[in-house]
């Protein structure tokens, strides 16, 4: 039986923390932008965003487990929260 | 997971499988019993069953306005008046009401009030039928697949989403990591072990794929405001309510204006829908009634749209005039709604309806052998130690262990609650909660069992406990019922439902029964090929 290393470990427990906090965190900033953007009466852009959303996130999940390291992964959930977060802001409209 | 997006997805498939595997095996299970929640309730309640045996000689309108002079009687002051009507999928007349709660009353004790706050009508003869027994029936089993129990829904409702996420994310990797998902469909190698242990993963999810991917999608959307509150936040800010009346328009409540008005008569109401819709309504709710402001809305049979929220009709109830019903929806509310009925499928007709059960059974036969394919595959990289008289790793005994408790105990949970069902005394105090029970009492027997020995012989003893549970409902009805196989296979339209539920609880029961023989005989085939050569020790065998 092959003994996993804790540089293997670690970086698994890295991904995962990206995959589940991580992509949570990007996908409400993502579908909050959604809703905001979409022209239509608040009550279907909520609708269409909401649904969408889970969608985003599984994406968000596979890729940071398909992209080549753990750091990768981090550093892209971590900058498109960024870049995400800061247009929101600048809409006005953060939660 | 350097190694390439194919090896990659097949670990997120793995691991965000297993994690969650047992969980959704519950979930699987209850929610395919759910789509008959009806049929397992009217099951539950013999009572009933004499009243359904004759077709419904009395027109809606006329069912209508029987229920509605009983509980002028019973409850004439309540909030709220419920009518189900005889349809397709309910022989009687349902009357249920709530009442204005009283000061400190908790959630608890409104919900067990109301329980006893109905009464059922024969719609032969107009009169009330026997007191059922008190029971939650397929109630019990919706309810358990999406809020659990023992624990508040709310916390139920998240670790449920959290497990459906894992399972979307579950079937996404496993379509990306599959190289022949055409090809490997109209593939099975049987007993070649593992070969055959992921054919028959593969055949029945990629069999059913567009169902499995649908029913988790759309699960997760019956609750997605719960789960992602972001866009709401974003456009409604703490308005969360102003959001809720918006998207769902129908929910829309008129207060009493405590003011005394006699209500209107339904009939004409229920005869001017039904030339509307050119079906009659299968449910009127009266609101405040007997006051000015008496609401009465008719709803629309399901089974025409997708959409769960059915066109409904409101008229005045102390005038009779008919009001302007809630706006017609947008595109995009509809297909909110048609996304949330394609989870629930009150739209099915019989045939597409037992389509979805078997697409739920082939569902969790995925789950399962998936969760048996990682014990499978774990356990060869243990055949050497296995072999020099070793153990199994503590993953491995763990997961195998899991697998029986959720395999093959959970069906004996299931037969457990209806044998209870059948078995209590019907006056006992607080009934409906001790059949709950008894669900986790065998559960929790058997996944306790399967912990202290987890071996090949537990499995058969279980799955063999399982069959005969479930094929003996049949029987355990003969003993307990009037309304046996015998006689509902012989009686009228509305005993159909009754005489289903004893021919399903025995063919899934021959099932595990075949699961057990197939075991029994596999352990005696190996035994006997051991004999010449007793040292080879085939890695699945040694527990």
């Amino acid at each position: 039986m092959t003994t996993l290393t804790w540089r293997y470990r670690g970086g698994v427990a890295a991904r995962t923390l990206a995959a589940i906090g991580g992509g949570y965190v990007l996908t409400s900033i993502a579908s909050a932008l959604i809703a905001i953007a979409l022209p239509l009466p608040r009550a279907d852009a909520v609708s269409i965003a909401t649904l969408l959303s889970f969608v985003v996130y599984t994406c968000i999940i596979l890729w940071v487990f398909a992209t080549s390291s753990a750091l990768r992964a981090w550093i892209g959930v971590v900058a498109s929260s960024a870049v995400l977060g800061a247009v929101l802001w600048l809409t006005g409209r953060m939660a | 997971m350097k190694e390439g997006l194919r090896q990659s997805m097949a670990w997120v498939h793995t691991w965000s499988g297993l994690l969650v595997c047992w969980l959704l095996l519950l979930v699987f299970m209850g929610g395919t019993a759910a789509y008959y929640k009806h049929e397992i309730t009217f099951w539950m309640k013999p009572e009933l069953h004499k009243a359904a045996d004759a077709p419904s000689r009395v027109s809606p309108a006329e069912s209508a306005t029987l229920a509605v002079r009983e509980l002028q009687q019973r409850a004439p002051k309540a909030n709220a008046w419920f009518l189900d009507l005889p349809h397709e999928r309910n022989p009687l007349i349902y009357a249920s009401w709530t009442n204005p709660p009283k000061k400190g009353m908790t959630r608890e004790e409104r919900r067990a009030a109301f329980r006893t706050q109905n009464f059922t009508l024969d719609p032969m003869t107009g009169e009330k039928t026997a007191a059922p027994r008190d029971t939650r029936g397929g109630e019990f089993l919706y309810r358990l697949h999406f809020d659990l129990y023992y624990m508040s829904a709310i916390w139920g409702r998240w670790i449920v989403g959290i497990a459906s996420m894992f399972m979307l994310v579950a079937i996404v990797s496993g379509v990306i990591t599959h190289k022949r998902i055409f090809k490997d469909f109209f593939t099975f190698r049987p007993k070649k072990g593992q070969r055959s242990w992921l054919d028959a993963h593969n055949a029945t999810a990629v069999l059913a794929l567009p169902f499995h991917l649908m029913i988790t999608y759309t699960g997760i959307v019956t609750l997605m405001f719960m789960y992602m509150p972001a866009p709401t936040k974003a456009l409604y800010g703490s308005e969360q309510n102003t959001m809720f009346s918006e998207v769902f328009p129908n929910a829309e409540r008129v207060k009493p204006a405590k003011e005394l008005a006699p209500l209107a008569d339904v009939a004409p109401m229920l005869l001017q829908a039904e030339r509307a819709w050119g079906a009659a309504p299968s449910r009127v709710v009266v609101t405040n009634p007997n006051d000015a402001n008496a609401r009465i809305e008719l709803h629309r049979p399901a089974g025409q749209q997708l959409s769960n929220i059915e066109p409904t009709m409101t008229f005045d109830g102390a005038t009779g005039v008919q009001l302007s019903g809630p706006k017609p929806m947008s595109t995009s509310l509809d297909a909110r709604a048609a996304i949330y009925g394609l989870h629930v499928a009150h739209f099915a007709d019989p045939l597409l309806r037992a389509l979805f059960f078997v697409c739920g059974l082939a569902g969790t036969a995925m789950v399962a052998t998936g969760a048996l394919l990682w014990g499978v595959k774990e356990r060869q990289k243990y055949a050497k130690a296995i072999a020099n008289g070793g153990k199994v790793g503590f993953g491995v005994r763990l997961v195998d262990a899991l697998n029986i408790g959720a395999i093959a105990g959970l069906p004996i949970a299931f037969a457990a609650y209806f044998w209870a069902n059948r078995l209590l005394p019907v006056e006992m105090a607080g009934r409906s909660n001790a059949e709950a029970n008894w669900f986790f009492i065998a559960w929790g027997l058997a996944a306790l069992l399967a912990q202290i020995r987890p071996t090949r012989a537990m499995w058969r003893i279980q799955l063999t406990v399982g069959a005969a549970m479930l094929a003996g409902i049949p029987v355990l009805n003969a003993f307990t019922t009037d309304t046996h196989l015998g006689v509902t296979l012989f009686g009228g339209p509305g005993l159909r439902p009754v005489a289903a539920f004893d021919l399903v609880v025995l063919a899934l029961g021959l099932l595990l029964g075949w699961a057990a023989w197939w075991l029994g005989r596999k352990a005696r085939k190996q035994a006997a090929a051991k004999q010449p050569t007793s040292t080879q020790t085939t890695p699945l065998e040694a527990t």
